[in-house]
């Protein structure tokens, strides 16, 4: 293994600070035990506050492969674990007839073996083709739907998973394994039990003003504390989709592309787009509005 | 070191150098479970892992490592968070609560002002279970006659007796309410289908030793969708209430995607108060629960509030929503229809079941309900039991409105 697992909570910070990832330390915490423990671990929390990307983040930072399973409704196994690859197959079987030596046995115990298997993400997560032990992303778990979840539970719990014609196939080492869920639903408790649980928050202003300088270093220091003056303000509003930071960052971006270098309110009329998406919550925030939150932002940074 | 759960739970405890800290995260891991937090034994064991690969050095952290084992939901953080405060800060206190945790001492710990509600039942010793059976159980006759049940369908809910009840009740219970299947995307085997099974098929042919085979097909699963229902739960509709709480109930038990709100002047999600096998104690948790009973209505501010706080979470996956009320509104249908018409946007079906619907000469008169009606799919009467059994069929009509596109 190229990079070695954090030994403490501070070294877990350190270990996403270098990669741009400004976590609080609950988070930090939770990333630390999760290795530490060998647990998944579930995050929650709204769109956008970079669930996904302590994922993306740790197969960097650890130098491991990111697997990735997208989440869908109807997901199944021959998506998800694995499938047999039925027109090899097929031509394999065609071969042993025009060789003429169909014998059924052994037909059978040859087009069922690994040569024939496409390896879905989960699958590669447990047994992957490399040495490096991957990060495996479930991402949006919410989306799947409860057979699925089901299934889960052998992964996540033994990391094995069984496959009829072959056996059980169980990982070596366990990947480090990331859920998240934005929560259109909740998670059944059985699959909760086996992880570590964080809920991811929006951040604080300190801690969104680091993450736009880092993440968006076009903006000046002084665009960077308006932009989220007004974002953190806009949270405190009664909207029915809070922006998330992928929002504050897309705004920030926006800002820089338009060379803006302080806000007014016209802009941030012209702009609102990058930061709320439903036609209710755009409404809501009025030219006055508009002009209260660029004001307070501004007298405050 | 090794994960938790290769260690014995013996052994760990052992293992710990600092026996009594051990201890008292037992007790702690033991109060959370009495305030309802669901932690099992196991997350003890992991709790315990937590600490001990956290070290004590950092409070914060310490707080974060067993926040992170103890709690998987975030509704539940809050009272982790009341907990940890009053366990870990205040030695006095803490002591008191140990003493409470032992049945039979004296003074139960007198309970302190600060402490909140939950949490200070949960220090004490659990009280003798009460027996919840009604008064009138012991005159009422469980036998009722077929002619008797015959009139107890058309009785409406709000003139029976307290007999009648007990036994529309008791049907309640056998009632299912069966929502039509809706086509799902995850497939299943089938003699006939949209899509060639190609692994069966393959296998089929082995078995013919290579030769062509007859081919089979996967088609779609179909399901019931998740169902929502929001119950109105104010003075004009408590006698109704009270009687589809039970009905509600009897659902709730029967599948698991469904979940239940009441509203009058304020929205409560009372499905897990409802989960409890035995209906009278789940009706005694919801009565707990619920703190705007038989009060007023604001339709259209506890729509607000569902819209933004549990839509999102509750109707996915082409939910389908029951609307109990009778829409007489406190704000006179203001902001309501706005509500509806998103309420109605975000589910795949709005069905609306209103008790006044029974007058023969019924007019959609109020505000509330003309602000609302345009908006759903279905406007069905709820009062007595020929109503709420002819639902199931009533449901298995396509919806009214929403032609496909």
């Amino acid at each position: 293994m190229p990079t070695t697992l954090p030994t403490s909570v501070d070294a877990a910070l350190a270990l996403l600070e270098s990669r741009d990832y400004v976590a609080d330390r609950r988070l930090a915490t939770a990333v630390f035990l999760a290795l530490k423990l060998r647990r998944p671990l579930f995050l929650e929390g709204e769109a956008g506050v970079g669930k996904t990307e302590i994922a993306k983040v740790l197969a960097s930072g650890l130098a491991r492969p990111l697997v990735r399973l997208q989440c869908y409704e109807g997901l199944d196994t021959a998506a998800a674990v694995y499938e047999w690859n039925y027109p090899r197959q097929m031509i394999e079987i065609r071969l042993a007839e025009a060789a003429g030596n169909v014998e059924r046995g052994e037909l059978a115990h040859d087009i069922f073996t690994t040569r024939f298997l496409l390896r879905r993400p989960l699958l590669q997560a447990l047994s992957p083709e490399e040495g490096a032990t991957p990060v495996l992303l479930i991402d949006e778990l919410d989306r799947a739907d409860e057979p699925f979840e089901a299934y889960l539970l052998e992964v996540l719990s033994d990391y094995q998973v069984t496959i009829p014609e072959l056996g059980t196939i169980r990982a070596e080492t366990p990947p480090v394994v990331v859920i998240t869920s934005n929560r259109t639903r909740e998670i059944h408790d059985a699959i909760k039990r086996r992880c570590l649980y964080h809920w991811v928050d929006f951040p604080d202003a300190a801690r969104e003003l680091a993450i736009v300088r880092r993440k968006c270093p076009a903006a000046s220091e002084s665009l960077a504390r308006e932009i989220v003056g007004v974002t953190q303000r806009l949270r405190a509003l009664d909207l029915f989709k809070a922006p998330g930071i992928a929002e504050t960052l897309d705004w920030a971006e926006a800002l820089v592309a338009l060379d803006r270098f302080t806000l007014d309110p016209q802009t941030v009329a012209d702009t609102l787009g990058a930061l709320l998406k439903y036609q209710d919550d755009v409404g809501a925030i009025t030219p006055d509005v508009a002009a209260r939150l660029v004001r307070e932002a501004q007298t405050i940074a | 070191m090794t994960a938790a759960g290769t260690l014995g739970a013996v052994s760990l405890f052992d293992a710990l150098p600092r026996g009594r800290f051990a201890e008292n995260v037992l007790h702690f891991v033991r109060i959370l479970r009495a305030a309802g937090i669901p932690v099992g034994p196991a997350k003890t064991l992991d709790a315990l892992a937590a600490v001990e690969a956290i070290g004590l050095d950092n409070r914060a952290d310490f707080r974060a490592a067993l926040a992170t084992v103890l709690v998987s939901r975030h509704e539940h953080q809050p009272i982790f968070e009341q907990a940890f405060d009053i366990f870990w800060r205040n030695p006095r206190l803490l002591e008191r609560m140990l003493a409470a945790l032992l049945p039979k001492i004296e003074g139960r710990g007198g309970a302190s002002d600060d402490l909140p509600a939950r949490l200070a039942q949960a220090m004490l010793p659990p009280a003798p279970r009460r027996e919840v059976a009604g008064e009138q159980e012991t005159e009422f006759d469980a036998t009722f006659s077929f002619s008797a049940r015959e009139v107890l369908q058309h009785k409406d809910f709000a003139t029976m007796t307290a007999a009648e009840l007990l036994e529309v009740q008791r049907l309640f219970r056998t009632m299912k309410l069966p929502l039509p299947e809706l086509r799902v995307r995850r497939t299943l085997a089938a003699p006939t289908g949209h899509a060639i099974d190609l692994r069966a098929t393959l296998r089929r042919s082995i078995g013919a030793g290579g030769a062509l085979a007859p081919l089979r097909f996967r088609t779609h699963r179909r399901r019931t969708p998740p169902l929502c229902v929001l119950c109105d739960i104010s003075g004009s509709m408590d006698r109704y209430a009270r009687m589809l709480l039970h009905f509600l109930h009897a659902i709730t038990n029967d599948r698991h995607r469904i979940h239940v709100l009441t509203f009058g002047t304020r929205l409560t999600n009372i499905t897990r108060h409802l989960r409890h096998r035995d209906v009278d104690v789940a009706l005694a948790r919801v009565a707990s629960a619920v703190e705007d009973w038989a009060g007023g209505t604001r339709i259209g501010h506890c729509l607000a509030e569902f819209n933004r706080r549990w839509s999102r979470r509750l109707l996915a996956q082409n939910a389908v929503v029951l609307l109990i009320s009778d829409g007489l509104d406190a704000d006179a249908g203001d902001g309501l229809a706005f509500e509806a018409e998103r309420l109605s946007k975000s589910c795949s079906r709005l069905v609306w079941l209103n008790p006044l619907l029974r007058y023969e000469g019924f007019e959609a008169r109020p505000a509330g309900i003309r602000a609302m009606l345009p908006h759903v799919d279905d406007f069905l009467p709820v009062h007595n039991l020929e109503t709420l059994t002819g639902l199931a069929a009533a449901l298995a009509r396509p919806p009214r409105s929403r032609a496909l596109p």
